[in-house]
């Protein structure tokens, strides 16, 4: 059962963390949440990185959202992007690949090839 | 869509593409009359009468602008599929309100589904459009509102993976304890 004082807890936590952070320009991951994606799982995807960076304290990650981009064949999607790299846009995702990018890609600098339909702003 | 869930957090987020900066999404049980309202209000851009007169119609969409597409169609099909009906109110320069409604107990009517998680996707725009939640079955309410959780936080954005992870279970537990049977 969650309460308040549980998320008191996260907050004293997570100032401890603030003051040594420097929270501008850290990775951001985009969902894709049209229609399209809602309805192919981008619900799923959101929660399993949430979940993830939350139990690796991946605080400096932001996660925002967008439209559809116009695969909507190829949903879930979603548009990493790690400051001074190129952007990698991985699509057709499950839960568990989310949470695989996460360890792979944002942890370890890896790109997941198996999932990325293309690498750069002009892909 | 599998779940009245995932309608809402698509409504939802035509809200936030509209430019809103609040936005409340109502789920209403009245298990005595046997019926069940969602409602998604804004203070988005809103539409025009043109756009609100095609809003529910699928090969209406303005490409440049995506306001309108499948979402709104599909839950107007669920609607009337539960004997329900779909209701749209819209000014411009002040905002949308969608109200859906169904028969409760409807053998067509889809699963509620996971609101925990549809708050927690929408609260990862909090920053930009703060979010009430309110669940209502029959005298019983749960409520939360972003902007309080903010204050409670402090210098901690709500957007934090930790707090939105706690945010989506509390919600969970907090539409269960109302008695909700949708």
């Amino acid at each position: 059962m969650k309460t308040r004082e549980e998320l008191r807890a996260i907050r004293e936590r997570a100032r401890e963390a603030l003051a040594v952070r420097d929270s501008e320009g850290g990775p951001r991951v985009v969902v894709a949440m049209g229609t399209c994606g809602i309805a192919a799982g981008a619900r799923e995807i959101v929660s399993a990185l949430l979940d993830e960076l939350s139990s690796r304290e991946l605080t400096d990650v932001s996660v925002t959202q967008t439209g559809c981009r116009g695969l909507c064949d190829r949903e879930p999607m979603v548009e990493v992007i790690v400051p001074g790299k190129t952007g990698v846009t991985y699509c057709r995702l499950t839960p568990q690949a989310m949470r695989r990018i996460v360890a792979d890609h944002l942890v370890n600098g890896q790109v997941v090839t198996e999932y990325a339909i293309g690498a750069g702003p002009e892909a | 869509m599998r779940e009245l869930s995932l309608h809402i957090l698509d409504i939802a987020r035509n809200s936030i593409e509209a430019g809103a900066t609040a936005l409340q999404v109502s789920i209403v049980e009245h298990q005595d009359t046997d019926a069940l309202e969602l409602i998604v209000r804004d203070n988005g851009r809103g539409m025009d009468e043109d756009s609100l007169r095609h809003a529910t119609d699928a090969f209406y969409t303005t490409r440049e602008t995506r306001k309108v597409g499948l979402g709104l169609p599909l839950l107007k099909a669920t609607c009337e599929r539960c004997e329900g009906a779909l209701d749209i109110r819209s000014k411009p320069g002040e905002g949308t309100e969608v109200r859906a409604t169904m028969r409760l107990t409807h053998l067509d009517r889809p699963p509620l589904g996971d609101m925990g998680k549809v708050v927690q996707a929408l609260a990862c725009e909090a920053e930009r459009t703060s979010l009430r939640y309110r669940h209502q079955t029959n005298g019983k309410r749960f409520e939360i509102d972003t902007r309080d959780l903010q204050k409670e936080l402090g210098n901690v954005p709500v957007t934090d993976p930790r707090v939105l992870c706690w945010l989506a279970e509390f919600v969970r537990n907090g539409i269960l304890s109302t008695g909700s049977k949708a």
